[in-house]
């Protein structure tokens, strides 16, 4: 890809993923900010495609924009009785935390500006999926296998917690 | 050209978006998909640095990819606790459980 082009597409699909990202927190109807949610996702997968992580994004588009939206989606639907119009209401502190949040981010961007980054000039990896293999199963093989553990440990209890037990 | 710096800098409003959702929304179903953003935020820190800093280990890919897995986990328990707090409470806006009493 050309250099405009990735540039280009870089801040398109920043704004993407910026701007949904804003809708998910403004909107006020709960459906609209799981849609946008999703988007959101897929702007974020867009990115790491640019960032040449191609296992990840296409991770990121099954799981994210996949699963956790069409949960999300049966977690809104599911826990709302009456309309949907004003199904995402806000507290009374958006204020404070707008000074918050503008605080952290003006802290962040500064420590961000202020590092000198030692950026490697290797190239990005041709393929990177079989270093992450390699990677998972052999440096990693401990917290891969915690993670399995973790995932069966979470449907269970998912299960247990949704549906109850059964007392005798 | 499109560097370390740009990443960095969406990651930033990501995470803090992801934020202030946190901090001003009701709805638990809300609150829980802003946890996602300031994951997804993370995760954007992280391949960014593993392309931009060490591009030949990937070390930031596999850690994401941990990311994921766990993120995945807790917004399936976190909405299993909703549904089951809806279903003895009737209610899913975070300032209304503000009983100890079951």
């Amino acid at each position: 890809m050309s250099e405009s082009a990735s540039t280009l597409a870089f801040y398109l699909l920043a704004a993407i993923t910026v701007v949904s990202a804003v809708g998910v927190v403004k909107s006020h109807n709960l459906v609209h900010s799981a849609l946008l949610l999703a988007l959101c996702f897929i702007g974020v997968s867009g990115l790491y495609v640019l960032l040449q992580a191609e296992f990840i994004a296409a991770v990121q588009l099954l799981i994210y924009s996949g699963a956790v939206a069409v949960l999300l989606v049966l977690g809104v639907m599911l826990t709302q009785r009456s309309s949907m119009a004003d199904s995402n209401p806000a507290n009374d502190w958006s204020r404070w935390a707008l000074l918050i949040c503008g605080l952290l981010a003006v802290v962040i961007l500064s420590v961000v500006a202020a590092t000198p980054w030692h950026g490697s000039i290797a190239a990005a990896l041709e393929n990177s999926i079989p270093v992450v293999a390699r990677a998972l199963l052999t440096d990693y093989m401990v917290a891969f296998e915690t993670a399995a553990v973790l995932l069966l440990a979470a449907m269970v209890g998912a299960i247990v917690l949704a549906k109850g037990v059964e007392e005798e | 050209m499109i560097g370390l710096v740009h990443y960095l800098t969406v990651g930033t409003l990501l995470f803090v978006i992801g934020l202030y959702g946190l901090l001003t929304k009701r709805n638990i179903v809300a609150v829980l998909m802003c946890i996602e953003l300031m994951l997804n935020a993370v995760n954007i820190n992280l391949i960014a640095f593993s392309r931009f800093i060490t591009p030949e280990l990937a070390t930031g890919q596999v850690f994401s990819l941990f990311t994921i897995t766990v993120a995945a986990c807790e917004v399936t328990v976190g909405l299993a606790l909703v549904f089951r707090v809806y279903h003895d409470r009737d209610t899913v806006l975070a300032d209304r459980l503000n009983w100890l009493r079951w």
